[in-house]
C-alpha cells in the first residue's frame, strides 16, 4: 500500500484557517501513507502534474487530496489519477474547505478536525476497490414534455440536429402560454404571428411525432433507455377524420363549457376547437359540459360532422415511447384570484387578471379584440393595473417575483392606449423590473409616449361601488393613500408551478423547490441540467421567465441532449450497489426500499430466489445497503468495510 | 357589560336563553382594559385581561366568551403572548394576585353561535319574519382580525353574521365595508376621526340597499347609532339608519319584544322597519322548551 | 425637510428598542405602502404609516415618538392583517406609543387625557365608570362640552350609570396598577 496525500492550499481559502503543513507533517506518520505534503492550488494544470509525476516517481498506488468538496473535482482528480495509470476509484478526496476552513475561524481547532478528515479518507482510500465502467447503447430519440414556446424549440432543435423527437403536450393545441398573448414586448410583435411558424414546423417536420391531448403515465429506464407510456386522453373526436371544419362548434347547443385557453372570459362550446391557429386544428369534446354525456340524450355533433368523426364511445389510449432523453419543459400555472380576498376574491366581475385581459385585447379572443368590461360590455375608460398581486408577498406564501408582470402591464397599458385613445391607465407598483434588451425604454414608453400613470404604492382593497370598482392604494412618493375609481381593475396574478408539476416530477425522479420549480443542477452553471441524468430542462418549468429565456433554454437542452446522444455508447457508473448472491436471502427488502426501482427479483439456476441490480438505473443513493439485513447488497465505493474505515479512523484519534 | 353597551349584554343573554345555552358571568370580573391599556403598556394590558382569566380558570371553565370585540382580542393576545413567550408570561403574572395557566380559549359570541350551535340550531326557534329589513352585515375591525390572533371567519369578507341573519329568516344585503374601521375609541377625544369614518360605512350601507345596519361590537354601535347626530351634523348629511346587534334581531326573529332585547334604548328609532312582523306558522312550543331545557341547567 | 445626516442621526438604539420590544423587525419591511393604502385614518396622520415604518428604519427616534400618527392609530389592524411581510404593524405602533407615553410625550393631549381618564376610573371602580371618566376628561382636557349633545339621549334611554359600580376586588385591580409602576421604576422603563 503506497498511499499518496496532497493538501490543498486554495489560496487563502484553506490555508487562512488551516495549518496545511502540520496537517501534511501529521499524515506522513500514518502507516501507509508514503508522501504527504501540502500545494498552493491543486486543480491547477501545474497541480494536476504534480500528482501525476508524483505518482510515477514514489509508485503511488493511492491518491488522497486534501482540498474543495468533491462535488467541485472529484472528477478532474478522478482523471488525472487515471492518466497516471490509476484506477480512478483508488481516488479519495477529503473536504477541508466547505466543511473545516469555511465553517470555523479557530485555526488550531480546523487543523485538527483537518487531520481527522485527512486520516478518515487515507483509511477509506486503502479499502477501495478497483472499479470498471461498463457501456450500454443509447436510444438516439428524444421526449419533450410540454409544447409551449420552450418546448417547440427544444424540439425543433433536437430534430433539426437528426434526432427523433416526440413531444407530449397536455392540452389538445401547442403552442402554451405564448399563444395566448396578443402581444409580446418589447417590440409589440403579434404573439401567434411569430409563434405561428414554429408550430406548424412542429406539426409537419419528419422527425417530429406530436402527442396532443396527452400526458405523462409513467417513465421506467434510465438514461440512453427510457420507457415512457403517454396516455393520449380521449377526445371523443378521432383526429385522423377530423378536418377541423368547425361544424360541430357553430351547431353544439351546450353553450356553458368554461374555455381553458381564454381562462374563462366567456363561455365556450361542449365540442371546441381551442383557437383558429390551433395545432393540431381538431375539435374535442369536454364531458362534463357534454348534454350527450350528462344526460344522453344531443349528439349534435355527430349528426353535423361532414366526416363522421364523432365517437361518444373513445377511451384514453396507451402508447409506449422508447428515448434516451428527456426535456421537461411544462411551463407555469398562475394563482387564483381566490387568495387575494382583498381585491374581492374573484367575485367581482370587472377586476380580473392579466391573462384574461390579453385574451380581451387579441383579435381573435372571445371579444374580437374589443376592450369590454365583463359586467356590462361597456367600454372601459380608466383602467387600473396592479403589479404583484401575490408575487413578492409572504402572506399569500409566494415570496418571490414572477419576472414577467411588470413587463407585460407597461405592454398592456400601451396596447390599452391604442384600443381606446381616450382611455387613462393607471399601475399600481412596487418596483419596476425591466432588466432586458430595450426592456426598460419599453418601461419608459408607457409612461412618456402612452401617458400611462404609474403610482408606486401597493393595493389594499378593491371594492365596489355603484358601476364603478373602487382601488384603494398608495402612493409612498406623495407620501398618501391613493382611491381610484376604475371600471376594469387587471391583476398581475402571482406565477406558480405548473398544475401538476409535482407529480411529474415524481415520475421523473427530479427535484422541485418549496415553490414548485423544478430544480436545476447549478444555479449559475448548470441551469438546464438537473441531477438526474438524461433528463434537462426548459422554460419555466424551471423558474418564471419570459419568451426569449424560454426558447434560450429550450435550444440550451436540445444542445444537451445532441451531446449525449451523440455518442454511440455511454458509460455506467460503476459505484452502483451489487449483490452478493452468496450471501442474498431473497428476502427482497431492498427490492421494496430502492427509491427508484432498480432492483429486481431474480432467481438463480438451482431456484434460489435473489435481488439483482440493474446497474444502469441505480443512481448510488445507498438505501438498499442500509437495508439489507445480512449485509448481502453493498453500494460499491461506499461499502460498509469501506465507511467503517472511516468511523474507525475517526473514533482511534 | 355595562352602561352604553347594556343592550347588547341583554339581547345575547335573552338569544342564549333561546338557543339553550347556559351563561355563566365571571364572578366579579373587572375591565379588560382595552384600547388604553395596551396604548400604555402590553404587559400592563396584559395583567388587566388575564386578572379575568384566571377567574374563569378558577371557575374550571375551558372557555371565555364575549360579546365584544375588544375584549376579546385583550384575552386573547394576553394568552397567546403569554403561552408563547415565558418571560412575558413571568412579568405579567408578577403583577397579578394569582397567575394565570393559559388554559382559556376566549371565542366571540358570534363564533359560539356559528360553529358551536351551528345554523340547523339558530333556525329552530325562530318564530317570526321581520320583512321590511335589510341588513348590511357590519362585523367591525377587530372581531375577525388579524387573522392569526382571531382564529375565525375570513378577516376580508367574513360571513359568519351573513349567514346567522338568514338563517333567521332576514334578508342580508352584499356589503363591502363589512370591517372598514368605524372610528373606534375615538368618538370622544377625536370626533372628527369616528364622524369621517362612520359616515363611510352608513353611506355604503345605503349604496349596498341596505336600510338598517346589524352589528357585533359595542362601540361600533355607539359610533353608528348614539353618534349618527353627530355625523349628520358634523358632515352635513341625512342619515336615517337604525344600527341594531345581531342579537337583537335574532331576538326579534325569535319573537322577543322589543323592550326585552334593550331596542327601546336604539337612538336612531327602528319602528318603521320592525313594525311589520308577524309570526310565521307556528313553533313558539320550540321557543317554550328551549326555555325550560335552560332552566333545568342544560 | 432638513437633510439628515444619516451618519450621525440614525438611533440604532431605537431601532433596537422598537424590535425588542415589539418582536417584529423593522428591516423586513420592503416599503411598498400597503398599511398605508389601507389604513383608514392616514387622512388625520401626520406620517402615514409606512412613513413612520421608514422613519423607525431611518432610526429617526425624535421625529417618531413625537408624531401625532402613533397617538391617532386605533389598532385597527387593517394594516397587519394586509402586510405582505408579515409583519405586524399596529404592534409596532403601539409599541412606539407605549414608549412616547413612557416618556411622558403628548402630542395629541386629547386622546392621552381620554386613555388616561379610563384607566383612572378602572383603577377606581374596577370596571369603567362612562360618566365619571367623561367628567375628568372634559375638566382636564379643557373640552368642557364634550359629548354634552349625547348626554340628555344617554340619560333619558337609561343607557349611563349616574353613580360608579364597584367590584368586590377593586382593590386587586388596583395592586395591577401599584405593581406595574413599581416595576417601570425598578427596570427604568
Amino acid at each position: 500500500m503506497r498511499v499518496g496525500v496532497f493538501i490543498c492550499h486554495c489560496g487563502n481559502n484553506i490555508a487562512g484557517t488551516v495549518d496545511v503543513a502540520r496537517v501534511a507533517e501529521e499524515t506522513r506518520k500514518i502507516p501507509g501513507v508514503v508522501y504527504a505534503t501540502d500545494y498552493m492550488y491543486t486543480c491547477s494544470e501545474p497541480g494536476q502534474d504534480e500528482i501525476k509525476e508524483t505518482i510515477k516517481r514514489e509508485g503511488l498506488n493511492r491518491v488522497v487530496v486534501a482540498a474543495c468538496s468533491p462535488r467541485m473535482h472529484e472528477l478532474t482528480f478522478r482523471r488525472t489519477v487515471e492518466k497516471a495509470g490509476l484506477n480512478r476509484y483508488f481516488f479519495e478526496m477529503a473536504n477541508i474547505r466547505e466543511h473545516i476552513s469555511w465553517v470555523g475561524e479557530n485555526k488550531e481547532a480546523n487543523t485538527n478536525k483537518a487531520i481527522e478528515a485527512v486520516r478518515m479518507a487515507v483509511m477509506k482510500v486503502m479499502q477501495d476497490k478497483a472499479l470498471f465502467s461498463s457501456s450500454f447503447k443509447v436510444n438516439k430519440r428524444v421526449l419533450v414534455i410540454g409544447g409551449g414556446v420552450a418546448g417547440m424549440q427544444a424540439a425543433l432543435d433536437c430534430a433539426d440536429g437528426g434526432l427523433e423527437t416526440v413531444i407530449v403536450e397536455k392540452s389538445p393545441s401547442v403552442g402554451g402560454m405564448m399563444a395566448r398573448l396578443d402581444k409580446t414586448f418589447p417590440t409589440i410583435d403579434c404573439s401567434i404571428c411569430i409563434l405561428g411558424p414554429k408550430m406548424v414546423d412542429v406539426a409537419q417536420h419528419d422527425l417530429i411525432t406530436l402527442h396532443a391531448y396527452s400526458e405523462i403515465e409513467d417513465i421506467k429506464g434510465y438514461v440512453g433507455n427510457y420507457q415512457v407510456k403517454v396516455r393520449k386522453k380521449a377526445t371523443y373526436v378521432d383526429w385522423s377524420k377530423c378536418t377541423g371544419c368547425g361544424e360541430c362548434m357553430t351547431k353544439c347547443p351546450g353553450k356553458n363549457a368554461y374555455d381553458h385557453f381564454n381562462f374563462g372570459v366567456a363561455p365556450t362550446k361542449a365540442i371546441n376547437i381551442p383557437f383558429p391557429q390551433a395545432i393540431p386544428k381538431k375539435a374535442k369534446i369536454d364531458p362534463q359540459f357534454c348534454r350527450q354525456f350528462l344526460k344522453g340524450k344531443c349528439g349534435v355533433c355527430a349528426k353535423v360532422c361532414p366526416t363522421k368523426a364523432i365517437n361518444y364511445e373513445m377511451q384514453d389510449e396507451i402508447v409506449t415511447e422508447d428515448v434516451g432523453a428527456i426535456v421537461v419543459a411544462s411551463g407555469y400555472g398562475l394563482i387564483d384570484q381566490g387568495l387575494l380576498p382583498e381585491y374581492g376574491g374573484g367575485r367581482y366581475p370587472d377586476v380580473i387578471t392579466g391573462i384574461q385581459y390579453e385574451r380581451i385585447l387579441n383579435a381573435s379572443g372571445p371579444t374580437s379584440g374589443h376592450i369590454e368590461r365583463p359586467s356590462d360590455h361597456t367600454e372601459p375608460k380608466t383602467i387600473v393595473f396592479v403589479s404583484c398581486a401575490g408575487s413578492r408577498d409572504k402572506s399569500v406564501g409566494i415570496p418571490y417575483c414572477s419576472n414577467f408582470c411588470c413587463m407585460y402591464i407597461a405592454k398592456q397599458a400601451i396596447l390599452t392606449k391604442d384600443h381606446i385613445p381616450d382611455s387613462q391607465s393607471y399601475v399600481f407598483y412596487m418596483d419596476i423590473r425591466s432588466t432586458g434588451k430595450g426592456y426598460d425604454e419599453f418601461t419608459r414608453r408607457a409612461q412618456e409616449e402612452y401617458g400611462a400613470r404609474y403610482v408606486r404604492g401597493r393595493v389594499s382593497r378593491i371594492f365596489p361601488k355603484g358601476k364603478k370598482m373602487v382601488v384603494r392604494g398608495a402612493d409612498t412618493l406623495l407620501g398618501t393613500q391613493v382611491e381610484i375609481e376604475a371600471d376594469l381593475v387587471v391583476l398581475a396574478t402571482a406565477v406558480t408551478a405548473s398544475p401538476g408539476a409535482a407529480q411529474l416530477a415524481e415520475k421523473l425522479h427530479i427535484s422541485y423547490d418549496t415553490d414548485g420549480f423544478y430544480v436545476e443542477s447549478h444555479p449559475k452553471l448548470r441551469p438546464v441540467e438537473t441531477n438526474t441524468a438524461g433528463v434537462y430542462l426548459a422554460g419555466a418549468a424551471q423558474g418564471p421567465k419570459d419568451i426569449p429565456a424560454s426558447v434560450g433554454q429550450g435550444s440550451a437542452a436540445a444542445a444537451k441532449v445532441l451531446s449525449l446522444l451523440s455518442k454511440e455508447m455511454l458509460e455506467s457508473d460503476p459505484a452502483v450497489a451489487r449483490v452478493n448472491t452468496n450471501a442474498c436471502v431473497g428476502c427482497l427488502k431492498c427490492v421494496k426500499t430502492c427509491p427508484f426501482q432498480a432492483i429486481k427479483e431474480e432467481e438463480l439456476r438451482g431456484g434460489k430466489t435473489v435481488a439483482s441490480v440493474i446497474e444502469t438505473v441505480c443512481a448510488g443513493c445507498g438505501v438498499c445497503t442500509s437495508t439489507c439485513p445480512c449485509g448481502a447488497i453493498q453500494l460499491q465505493h461506499f461499502t460498509d468495510n469501506q465507511l467503517l474505515a472511516e468511523v474507525n479512523a475517526l473514533c482511534q484519534m | 357589560m355595562e352602561g352604553t353597551a347594556g343592550p347588547y349584554d341583554a339581547s345575547v343573554r335573552v338569544v342564549m336563553k333561546a338557543l339553550g345555552a347556559k351563561l355563566t358571568d365571571p364572578p366579579d370580573w373587572s375591565c379588560c382594559g382595552s384600547t388604553p391599556a395596551h396604548a400604555v403598556d402590553h404587559t400592563f394590558a396584559a395583567a388587566l385581561a388575564a386578572r379575568n382569566l384566571t377567574i374563569v380558570e378558577k371557575m374550571g371553565c375551558p372557555t371565555l366568551t364575549t360579546p365584544c370585540p375588544s375584549c376579546l382580542s385583550a384575552f386573547k393576545k394576553a394568552h397567546r403572548r403569554m403561552a408563547r413567550n415565558k418571560v412575558f408570561a413571568q412579568e405579567v403574572n408578577s403583577l397579578l394576585d394569582a397567575p394565570y395557566n393559559c388554559t382559556v380559549t376566549a371565542k366571540s359570541i358570534l363564533q359560539v353561535i356559528y360553529e358551536d350551535m351551528g345554523l340547523d340550531e339558530v333556525a329552530r326557534p325562530v318564530t317570526t319574519e321581520i320583512p321590511d329589513l335589510k341588513v348590511a352585515p357590519y362585523y367591525g375591525c377587530i372581531l375577525n382580525r388579524p387573522p392569526e390572533v382571531a382564529g375565525f371567519d375570513d378577516p376580508e369578507n367574513p360571513i359568519s353574521m351573513d349567514r346567522v341573519l338568514e338563517a333567521v329568516g332576514v334578508k342580508v344585503v352584499d356589503f363591502a365595508f363589512k370591517v372598514e374601521c368605524c372610528g373606534a375609541a375615538f368618538g370622544v377625544p377625536k370626533k372628527e376621526t369616528v364622524t369621517f369614518l362612520t359616515a363611510k360605512v352608513l353611506e355604503m350601507a345605503l349604496d349596498a340597499g341596505a336600510n338598517c345596519i346589524a352589528v357585533a361590537c359595542p362601540l361600533c354601535q355607539q359610533n353608528l347609532d348614539l353618534r349618527q347626530a353627530q355625523v349628520n351634523s358634523g358632515r352635513g348629511s341625512t342619515f336615517d339608519i337604525p344600527v341594531l346587534y345581531f342579537s337583537q334581531i335574532m331576538g326579534l326573529a325569535y319573537g322577543y319584544s322589543p323592550q326585552e332585547l334593550g331596542i327601546d334604548k336604539c337612538i336612531v328609532r327602528p319602528e318603521r322597519l320592525i313594525r311589520s312582523r308577524a309570526p310565521i306558522a307556528q313553533a313558539p312550543e320550540e321557543r317554550k322548551t328551549a326555555e325550560k331545557k335552560a332552566a333545568q341547567g342544560e | 425637510m432638513d437633510t439628515i445626516n444619516l451618519t450621525s442621526s440614525i438611533d440604532n438604539g431605537f431601532i433596537e428598542q422598537v424590535r425588542k420590544e415589539s418582536g417584529e423587525e423593522p428591516r423586513a419591511c420592503y416599503q411598498c405602502g400597503n398599511c398605508t393604502a389601507g389604513c383608514p385614518y392616514t387622512p388625520f396622520f401626520d406620517y402615514p404609516v409606512s412613513q413612520i415604518m421608514r422613519l423607525i428604519q431611518a432610526g429617526q427616534r425624535e421625529t417618531v415618538l413625537n408624531s401625532r400618527s402613533i397617538w391617532l392609530c386605533a389598532t385597527c389592524e387593517t394594516c397587519t392583517t394586509r402586510c405582505p411581510c408579515q409583519i405586524d404593524v399596529a404592534h409596532i405602533v403601539d409599541t412606539c406609543r407605549n414608549i412616547a407615553f413612557r416618556e411622558g410625550r403628548h402630542r395629541e393631549k386629547e386622546i392621552k387625557t381620554f386613555y388616561e381618564s379610563f384607566l383612572a376610573s378602572v383603577k377606581k371602580h374596577g370596571r369603567l365608570y362612562e360618566m365619571g371618566t367623561l367628567m375628568r376628561y372634559n375638566l382636564i382636557s379643557g373640552h368642557p362640552f364634550t359629548d354634552a349633545d349625547l348626554g340628555p339621549k344617554v340619560m333619558a334611554k337609561g343607557l349611563i350609570h349616574l353613580f360608579p359600580r364597584n367590584i368586590k376586588g377593586k382593590a386587586e385591580v388596583a395592586r395591577i396598577y401599584e405593581r406595574y409602576a413599581k416595576m417601570r421604576k425598578n427596570h427604568g422603563r
